[in-house]
């Protein structure tokens, strides 16, 4: 027998889920007791290379509210070629095709192996990939000039028949023509007018094919070329858009003294989604906003333009006086359900010192699964590789990107779903298996998910209904499927259904076993979701109320400190982009986050990784930190000085070169890997950078009780913040007498 | 009076006048060279009519090689030089003359209108009896003696040449009344000495030379009657000969001939000199005969004018009317007479004086004509020579009475007659005539008229050709402004002009050169006191531009209370340091910096070495303080605005418009030919939505900026929008190069037009600067967008009270607009190329109020229309043109300017705010008393124009006017202007149909007509029977001109005439100015059977009776150009003119005549040539032949004519216009 250990990662490497209990307790009851709901992340588009899709469509169970495809939990009756479903028990009989199944000549779908089984289907034609940059102009020139430069480079990264658009902002919005010769076309916008859908395809003449159509011409021909104007294929106006790229100039209107330049971010988003609205519906579709500023003008907008008015900070969202924040965000809400309907995706690149609306603009990217990067320039390699790597590839040479996905989720009669939490939208698909009680995004079993990549992890969240008197029987397994129909980068639509099962337990009798099989760091990683989901939406403190009400494990003092709770030191979008990243990222990643980890390099032996504590650091050390966000190289104080010193210049001194080379190297490689990029900062003791380093370790010397200790050991934070020990100190206390 | 108003110019203008008189020429020479000698040659211009002479003389030279007419043209200039030469003295009394006919011809005419009746009776009595008999008949005294010897001379040539000979004949008599009055003038020269007394009276000291001879010949008494009289003719003479030769030396006589009439009556004053004639006689004579036939032209004039002479016999002008009319003629005369009975023969003296005023010559040619032949028909051709004696005498008139007899002819007449002839059987109630006004000068019309009473006969009434020709004949001289209340030359007259202290009448025309001192004298006679402003108009080139003054950072200086800028009027006091407003009286320190001591005179002793202590019309340059935003403006910018939907780009308006702007944009205006226009550009495309062009230098290829949201206007983008012509050439070439590609497909068909103008105004703000928007267009704006328009076009409306909405725009948003276009400087001009109703009334509405023009190019077709287009589209863009301007009128105390008329918009009662002016626009400024008037100081004006200058300069212009005022009505008739008063009649009413039904309107315009002519006739004209019609002589044309504004398209549209044209002819004319204006109502209908280099043919009246089937005639409105080609033309001319033999031949949708190697076809180009560039819009050629379907469109310009829809005819009207002043008067 394996461990739960073992269990655990076979199941997710093969089906990409972590279960919070790996048996469940078999009544509402007892569930509810467990504190931790039965709940699991699931990447539904995890990478298998082991998993060659099949060219069929799957079988449906042909029950009308069930539709469960045939899996290897179901029942087969290879004589009668009717197979049962497992979800709502009944009886189907395959199909024609599948006349000739046996017992040794099963279909892949029926086979243990495939709990995860890909299918590709035909249905309407391949639809190409759409990459629409909508370029905000009021950049430094020297900042646009590396966009510009990383937007031609992107264009090389294309497939050739995939479609692109340019839509460039400032004061105004110019959504730029690209099939015309000679001159260069472009239709404009004021920036601060809020046009409706229609009213943009109006006027960007693409409603034009609707008049003639009544007078009996075939639409399509016309609809083609109408959005052609504005979406081309690569190949075809590459070295256009090339030059058009190349001739961008800054936004030209003068900005007067004290004053921040006027930026439509509203409106081209407005249009751009329009636009998409208008020409491809329903098609995998990404919008690529890169800012490097704030919304100052319009519908959408986060600061006026007097620089004398600072944006909005914590502070002055907390006594509600952030005037434009509702608004704003009310705004961009809707356009990310119109977007997020149509399966468009918002990507945004905000490049900026200062704050540049996140806050606001977020849900553009939360609910439509695009992109949110955070950097100081476009003229950073955190940016410019961040960038590159969006448009990375897979093994197969295809995308690493997925549009337009609806992940359905079936239970078996015992469970129901109560929610989701990640880069998705409801779709308000109720059925028998939704749970009245909502987590996260709730009252729905089918999500919408806009773009996916394989990184992409959902958590959802289920109930136990079955009630305490009507036991399970013994053995009996509960069941739930995933459905993930999408578009392939390929532009091919394929459906991925992931079927699981785990056993009920009666919690009276097996609550050992339950115990056992529990996932202490995916039910952390839920927890801290749902905890993440609730601070979105409530007040700071209650939030942090409700999580130490739960039950509450070592990383519960790490989550508490961390950013996804916590705003202090932190800006609005700073913490928004934090959470952004939180509430999709696999569980591996979403752990870093949580307690970031630490490495030590010393003469003393290999690296290895040390507490998270401030007495970790030492001056004979090297620490690398990682923070999913932030990769941090932090010398000690005595290798500081040798460093100075030049000593890994001296050829006697070789270990020390090495010892100094080593951190970075194991950098280097997690740059490699991450996306985005995290921030890599290279420091030492007593360098401003290190306070990267100090904000995270436990500060378990702080300038109150270094004295006291009396230690060399470690470095003292200077911070009021309770340390680890405090914490559990005060903890057990807690329980002691809630207890009592 | 000249010299009383003198008074208020500075004293050397006082010096001046004196001048006017010989003596006063001397010292204006010499005085005038120092102060002036900067600004134009000095005195010259005095001299200048001398040496004109001289040459002309010379030119005739030429002609005279010919056999005959030399000699007669010999005979003229030996004259004048004879006479320059014979009599130290003399000499300069010719000059003198010339100018005294120029002033006193409104004496004249003043004199008919009050007391001058029974001068002129006087005068006439006089002199006449002896001669009046010949006189009267023909040319007067001259024809007694040449009248045979022409005769005879011109039967030769008509028989030699029957068709040339009829156009011959016609105008032969012109030439002749010149060259006689030449003679008379001789002689009358040397009579001089007797009568300098009188003369001097009227002319000033000096004119007593020639009026002697009158006086002498007349009664001393009567001297001012004859000045008044004889004045007319003398100026005519002299002057005559150059002009009549250009005007009589053209085939068409006919029309010259009239003109040529009344030189002729004038001379009968002066027939005394008969010793003279028999020099004339008998160089005339053979001249004539040999002349004639060798050179049809010049010889004709020249001949023509003797044969006249040859009429004068009485029996002679009977027989040749006797063809047709002879019986008739003479017994009507007898029954005239009747009428007349009492009166005849002093009426027939009389009636010289007045016929030359009324051109009665002219029907005389006219007759001929086909229609009115069988009344007049006779006399016409034959008779044309003799008929100009008849004219003059009364017996022709009576003769054509009888035609009048046409009764049958003129139906409706009768009508008109029986009213007037009821009162008075005997008098036909026209004109002055009075039957028993024997006394009255005038009376020669008189009897012409009697005879019309019951069909009145066409030539005896007013004739605005004979006018015009008169006044031709009079200015010779140079017109100096100094003389205060002294009115200019007409407008159909060239002259050059002196500033002396008031503007020139290039500038300011006023309606009334003498206006009543008082509110009630004004209520009374009904004259409306008005101004005709055109600001920034263009002067010809031997005329200096207004000088530009700099009085330093203080800015201009100006009166403390009124604000009136420095100016002639200001009078310097307490040696110099302070000076006293001329307008308010209040009393202003001079600044250091402007101080200047004052001579013994009073005068500022740098009176002449500053413009705005001098002359009438100048510049000051402004300071910051008269800036917008207290900043100096930016250069203004020119932005295209281009339809490029479906009809713009079909029409190949497109293709045209962006063809001619690539050389088009290297003619910006500029103020210094040496540099660059410092004129900014901008394009911008557009259908349903808008597309801007990214032109900047630095660019590659242009980029096209789309702008779909309609609703919202705004500018795309700032920098390179708006691009200097030569930095971004080779970019603008590119677009201009691509626009026609880009949209040839297009099937867009809706358009916008609200938005455009948004567009331009927007860029303008944008860029802060003025500008002007020059918007080509093709349709109703129908696409949703603000200023949307729907098709109103309702013909149903006309006639209703409704009708007037037709004209107020269709939606207020225009209006809205249009103030936010003024408030920002920009200027809209409008080019539509309309397939159907596009509703100019609406879309007219910015560029109207922004100081813009409206082109229309109904049914543009590329290849017909192009050249029409861009010559006007060259023009408008090359025109000097102000920006952002504000017209300030301030005047003396007394009165004040109430009402404005033009293309601008007002905000307040006094600011005339003006987005843009150019040198075509004029603006009608009306005054109203508010307050007496003193007639020592005259009343002032001063219109204050600032505006930015094309290179963005900031400045101010000023004219100054200054008339005199009267106590006695009779000087406000004598010195009003028919042309200016019509030019605010036009667009009073014009203006008046917005909120009133067009019949009232139209109403009101008769009655305040009649009551004009009612005051005068019950105050001013002698007692005569009441059937009896007296017209002031400066306003006989009133009815004639009112009756053209009352029949125009605006106030009694035809069926065929559109809503639009309506629309679009109002608006024209509301900022037209009265030259612009009277070709307008009177066409020019130029006979073109002869040709003459350097001259043109004398007009002939806008009647159909007046076209010969055999002629070519060429009319002109400044709009329209038709040459009209009868159905029996000879095939010479057609060769010559079209290179066909054949009538059927002629192509009539040619818009310009074949280029062909002969002088008539030459010459006839250039004729047409000038005439497009004397106006303001390129005027398309129309070819129409005689009965020809366009004939239609012709006739309907020929305005004497009853018109197709509805429209009196002249005769008719004068009727009625009759009839509504008897009643007033009862």
């Amino acid at each position: 027998m394996t461990t739960y250990q073992e269990f655990i990662q076979q199941n997710e490497g093969r089906d990409g889920v972590r279960f919070s209990w790996n048996l469940w307790p078999s009544s509402r009851l007892e569930a509810t007791r467990l504190v931790v709901p039965v709940s699991c992340l699931f990447t539904p588009l995890k990478e298998r290379p082991d998993l060659p899709p099949v060219q069929y469509e799957p079988v449906l169970c042909s029950r009308a509210n069930c539709k469960a495809v045939l899996n290897p939990l179901c029942q087969v009756d290879f004589r009668a070629k009717i197979w049962a479903c497992n979800f709502c028990f009944q009886r189907n009989p395959f199909p024609p095709s599948y006349a000739g199944i046996s017992e040794v000549n099963q279909p892949a779908e029926l086979m243990p192996q495939f709990s995860t089984i890909e299918y590709i289907v035909q249905r309407g034609p391949p639809a190409p990939l759409i990459f629409l940059y909508v370029v905000d102009t009021c950049l430094e020139e020297e900042d646009l000039q590396a966009l510009k430069e990383s937007l031609q480079m992107s264009l090389s990264l294309l497939p050739p028949n995939a479609l692109v658009g340019l839509i460039t902002f400032g004061r105004m919005v110019q959504v730029h023509e690209l099939s015309c010769e000679g001159i260069a076309k472009s239709y404009v916008f004021r920036g601060t007018k809020d046009l409706s859908s229609k009213q943009i395809q109006e006027m960007l003449g693409l409603t034009k094919p609707a008049a003639s159509g009544q007078q009996g011409r075939p639409l399509a021909p016309q609809d083609a070329a109408a959005s052609c104007r504005f979406l081309q294929p690569v190949q075809k106006v590459d070295m256009n858009l090339t030059d058009l790229l190349g001739e961008l100039q800054r936004d030209p209107w003068p900005v007067p003294q004290g004053k921040r330049p006027l930026r439509s971010t509203g409106v081209a988003l407005s249009v751009a989604v329009g636009l998409l609205e208008g020409t491809f519906p329903n098609t995998g579709a990404r919008v690529m906003l890169f800012i490097g500023g704030p919304p100052t003008q319009g519908p959408g907008m986060v600061v006026g333009d007097e620089l004398k008015t600072p944006i909005r900070s914590w502070h002055d969202i907390q006594k509600d006086n952030a005037r434009h924040l509702k608004k704003a965000t009310k705004y961009y809400e809707a356009m990310a359900n119109r977007s997020a309907v149509n399966g468009h995706s918002i990507d945004i690149y905000a490049c900026a010192l200062d704050q540049t609306g996140l806050l606001e603009m977020k849900c553009l990217s939360n609910l439509t699964g695009g992109h949110i990067v955070m950097g100081d320039s476009f003229n950073t390699s955190l940016f410019k590789q961040t960038f590159q790597r969006v448009f990375s590839k897979d093994y197969n040479g295809d995308f690493r990107m997925a549009f337009g996905g609806v992940l359905e989720v079936k239970t078996s009669r015992e469970l129901k779903v109560c929610g989701a939490i990640g880069p998705c939208v409801s779709l308000n698909s109720k059925g028998s298996c939704v749970s009245e009680n909502e987590m996260g995004i709730g009252g729905t079993s089918q999500w919408k998910v806009c773009s996916i990549n394989p990184s992409t992890t959902l958590g959802f969240y289920f109930e136990v209904v079955n009630q305490h008197n009507a036991p399970v029987p013994q053995g009996g397994r509960g069941a739930i499927q995933f459905v993930t129909q999408y578009q392939h980068s390929n532009t091919q639509r394929r459906i991925r259904v992931t079927t699981i099962a785990r056993n009920w337990a009666d919690a009276q009798s097996q609550i050992q076993h339950i115990e056992s099989s529990f996932d202490q760091e995916a039910a952390a990683v839920l927890m801290a979701r749902l905890g993440v989901f609730r601070a979105e939406s409530e007040e700071g403190p209650d939030v942090l109320r409700w999580l130490d009400r739960q039950l509450i494990r070592l990383f519960m003092f790490h989550l508490r400190r961390s950013p996804f709770l916590q705003v202090f030191n932190n800006s609005p979008d700073e913490s928004s982009y934090y959470r952004h990243h939180f509430v999709r990222q696999d569980l591996t990643q979403s752990l870093i986050m949580i307690q970031p980890i630490l490495y030590s390099y010393s003469f003393y032996g290999p690296p290895e990784p040390v507490l998270l504590d401030s007495s970790s650091i030492l001056p004979d050390r090297i620490l690398l930190m990682d923070t999913f966000f932030q990769l941090v190289i932090y010398h000690g104080e005595t290798i500081a000085q040798w460093r100075k010193a030049g000593y890994q210049d001296m050829a006697e001194h070789e270990v020390f070169k090495l010892l100094l080379q080593a951190p970075l190297d194991d950098a280097q490689e997690i740059l490699q890997t991450r996306f985005p990029m995290p921030r890599y900062i290279d420091t030492e003791h007593g360098g401003s950078q290190a306070r990267f380093l100090l904000s995270k370790v436990n500060p378990s010397q702080t300038h109150n009780n270094l004295y006291a200790w009396g230690q060399e050991t470690g470095a003292p934070i200077l911070t009021d913040d309770v340390s680890l020990q405090v914490f559990m100190d005060h903890l057990k206390k807690l329980a002691v007498s809630s207890s009592a | 009076m000249n010299v009383n108003q003198h008074t208020p110019m500075a004293s050397p203008y006082g010096q001046p006048q004196p001048g006017y008189s010989q003596p006063g020429y001397v010292p204006l020479d010499g005085g005038y060279p120092g102060p002036y000698a900067p600004y134009n040659g000095p005195a010259s211009p005095y001299q200048p009519g001398a040496p004109p002479q001289g040459i002309s003389g010379p030119a005739r030279g030429p002609p005279t090689t010919g056999p005959l007419p030399v000699s007669a043209p010999h005979q003229y200039n030996q004259y004048s030089h004879s006479q320059g030469d014979m009599q130290n003295g003399p000499p300069p009394m010719t000059q003198a003359q010339p100018r005294p006919p120029v002033s006193q011809p409104y004496n004249p005419g003043a004199m008919n209108m009050s007391g001058p009746h029974p001068t002129y009776p006087q005068h006439y009595g006089p002199p006449p009896t002896m001669q009046q008999v010949s006189n009267q008949m023909s040319g007067m005294q001259i024809t007694s003696g040449p009248p045979t010897p022409a005769g005879p001379g011109y039967a030769p040539p008509h028989s030699s040449q029957p068709p040339v000979s009829t156009a011959y004949s016609a105008p032969p008599p012109p030439s002749y009344t010149q060259a006689p009055p030449p003679v008379s003038s001789a002689p009358t020269q040397p009579p001089p000495p007797s009568g300098p007394a009188a003369s001097q009276q009227y002319y000033g000291s000096p004119p007593p030379p020639s009026q002697q001879p009158f006086n002498s010949s007349l009664p001393p008494t009567s001297q001012q009657q004859f000045t008044s009289s004889s004045v007319p003719p003398p100026p005519s003479q002299q002057t005559l000969p150059p002009s009549s030769y250009s005007g009589p030396a053209p085939p068409p006589g006919q029309a010259p001939a009239p003109p040529v009439s009344q030189p002729q009556q004038s001379f009968p004053p002066s027939q005394p000199p008969p010793t003279s004639q028999p020099a004339f006689t008998p160089g005339p004579p053979p001249t004539a005969p040999g002349s004639f036939t060798p050179q049809a032209p010049p010889p004709s004039s020249q001949s023509g004018s003797f044969p006249p002479p040859g009429p004068p016999p009485t029996s002679a002008p009977s027989c040749q009317y006797p063809g047709p009319l002879p019986p008739q003629q003479q017994p009507p005369p007898s029954q005239p007479f009747p009428y007349h009975s009492g009166p005849p023969p002093p009426r027939a003296q009389m009636p010289p004086t007045s016929m030359a005023q009324s051109n009665h010559l002219p029907p005389g040619p006219q007759g001929p004509p086909g229609p009115p032949g069988p009344l007049q028909q006779p006399p016409s051709q034959p008779g044309m020579q003799t008929g100009y004696p008849p004219q003059q005498n009364g017996a022709f008139g009576q003769v054509r009475g009888p035609q009048p007899g046409y009764a049958g002819p003129y139906p409706g007449q009768p009508n008109y007659g029986a009213p007037a002839p009821a009162p008075a059987p005997a008098p036909p109630a026209q004109k002055r005539l009075d039957p028993d006004a024997i006394p009255s000068p005038q009376a020669s019309d008189m009897p012409a008229v009697q005879k019309s009473r019951h069909r009145i006969d066409p030539d005896a009434i007013p004739s605005p050709i004979q006018v015009i020709e008169d006044d031709k004949a009079k200015s010779t001289e140079p017109f100096t402004t100094g003389v205060r209340g002294q009115a200019p030359p007409l407008v159909t007259t060239n002259f050059q002009v002196k500033d002396q202290g008031n503007a020139s009448p290039r500038f300011v025309r006023c309606t009334a050169y003498n206006m009543p001192c008082t509110a009630d004298m004004a209520k009374q006679s009904q004259v409306p006191l008005a101004a005709v402003v055109k600001p920034l108009a263009m002067l010809p080139p031997d005329e200096t531009p207004p000088y530009l003054v700099d009085h330093g950072e203080g800015g201009p200086i100006r009166c403390n209370r009124c604000k009136a800028y420095m100016c002639p009027y200001m009078q310097f006091i307490e040696g110099g340091r302070r000076f006293q407003c001329g307008f308010c009286s209040c009393v202003t320190e001079v600044p250091p910096h402007y101080f200047q001591h004052l001579d013994h005179t009073g005068k500022r002793v740098d009176c002449y070495d500053r413009p705005e202590l001098s002359l009438g019309s100048y510049e000051f340059l402004a300071t910051v303080d008269y800036c917008k935003n207290n900043k100096l403006p930016q250069p203004p910018a020119f932005i295209f605005l281009i339809d490029v939907s479906y009809n713009a780009v079909k029409s190949g308006m497109v293709n045209i418009v962006c063809q001619e702007l690539k050389t088009l944009l290297d003619y910006l205006p500029r103020e210094n030919p040496e540099m660059d226009s410092a004129v900014r550009v901008g394009f911008v495309t557009y259908n349903k939505v808008l597309h801007f062009y990214n032109v900047k230098s630095s660019l590659a290829q242009p980029q096209m900026l789309v702008v779909s949201d309609v609703s919202d206007m705004f500018v795309p983008l700032l920098d390179g929008f708006l691009v200097n012509v030569n930095e971004s050439r080779l970019v603008i070439e590119s677009l201009l190069d691509q626009i026609p590609e880009m949209f040839a497909d297009t099937r867009e068909t809706e358009t916008v037009f609200g938005p455009v103008i948004q567009a331009g105004l927007e860029a303008l703000k944008a860029a802060d600067c003025a500008g002007k928007l020059f918007v080509f267009h093709t349709s109703l704006p129908i696409a949703e967008a603000p200023g949307k328009l729907k098709n109103r076009e309702d013909k149903k409306l006309i006639g209703t009270d409704k009708e007037k909405s037709l004209f107020q725009p269709q939606v207020g948003f225009y209006n809205t607009l249009a103030k936010e276009c003024v408030a920002q400087g920009c200027c809209v001009d409008l080019f539509l190329f309309p397939n159907q109703y596009v509703d100019v009334a609406t879309l007219g509405v910015v560029p109207v109020s922004t100081g813009g023009s409206v082109y229309k190019y109904t049914y543009f077709q590329a290849q017909l229309d192009q050249e029409r287009f861009l010559n006007d589209l060259r023009r408008d863009v090359q025109k000097l043109v102000g920006f952002d301007a504000v017209m300030r009128v301030r005047t003396s105390t007394g009165i004040r300017a109430t009402d404005f008329f033009g293309s601008f918009f007002m905000s307040n009662t006094t600011d005339v705010e003006l987005a843009g002016l150019d040198c075509d626009k004029a603006i009608t400024v009306e005054f109203k008393h508010d307050d007496k008037l003193s007639e020592e100081t005259g009343a002032l004006m001063q219109c204050a124009v600032l505006y930015t200058s094309c290179s963005g300069q900031r400045r101010l212009r000023i004219h100054n006017m200054a008339v005199n005022c009267c106590s006695q009505l009779a000087d406000l008739y004598r010195n009003c202007e028919t042309d200016t008063i019509i030019n605010f009649f036009s667009k009073y009413a014009f203006r008046g149909v917005l909120n009133n039904p067009t019949k009232a309107v139209r109403d009101t315009l008769v009655n305040q007509c009649a009551q004009i002519l009612a005051c005068y006739r019950k105050n001013c004209a002698s007692p005569s029977s009441a059937g009896q019609l007296i017209l002031p002589e400066c306003m006989k044309l009133l009815p004639v001109y009112l009756n053209c504004v009352l029949k125009s398209d605006v106030l009694l549209p035809g069926a065929d005439v559109s809503l639009d044209d309506r629309a679009y002819l109002r608006q024209l004319i509301s900022c037209m100015d009265v030259t612009e204006t009277h070709v307008f109502f009177y066409p020019r209908l130029l006979p073109l059977m002869k040709l003459e280099s350097g001259s043109l043919p004398v007009a002939v009246r806008d009647s159909e009776e007046r076209l010969s089937k055999g002629g070519v005639y060429l009319l002109e409105t400044g709009l329209h150009l038709f040459l009209w080609v009868g159905a029996s033309v000879q095939q010479e001319l057609l060769l010559n003119i079209f290179g066909t033999p054949s009538f059927g031949q002629i192509d009539s949708s040619m818009t310009s005549l074949p280029v062909l190697d002969n002088p008539f076809s030459q010459r006839l180009r250039e004729i047409i040539d000038s005439f497009r560039a004397q106006r303001s819009r390129y005027m398309k050629l129309m070819v129409v032949k005689q009965e020809d379907r366009a004939e239609l469109i012709f006739r309907h310009f020929l305005v004497e004519d009853k018109s197709a829809s509805g429209g009196a005819s002249y005769v008719d009207f004068l009727c009625h216009m009759h009839k509504e002043i008897r009643q007033l008067l009862s």
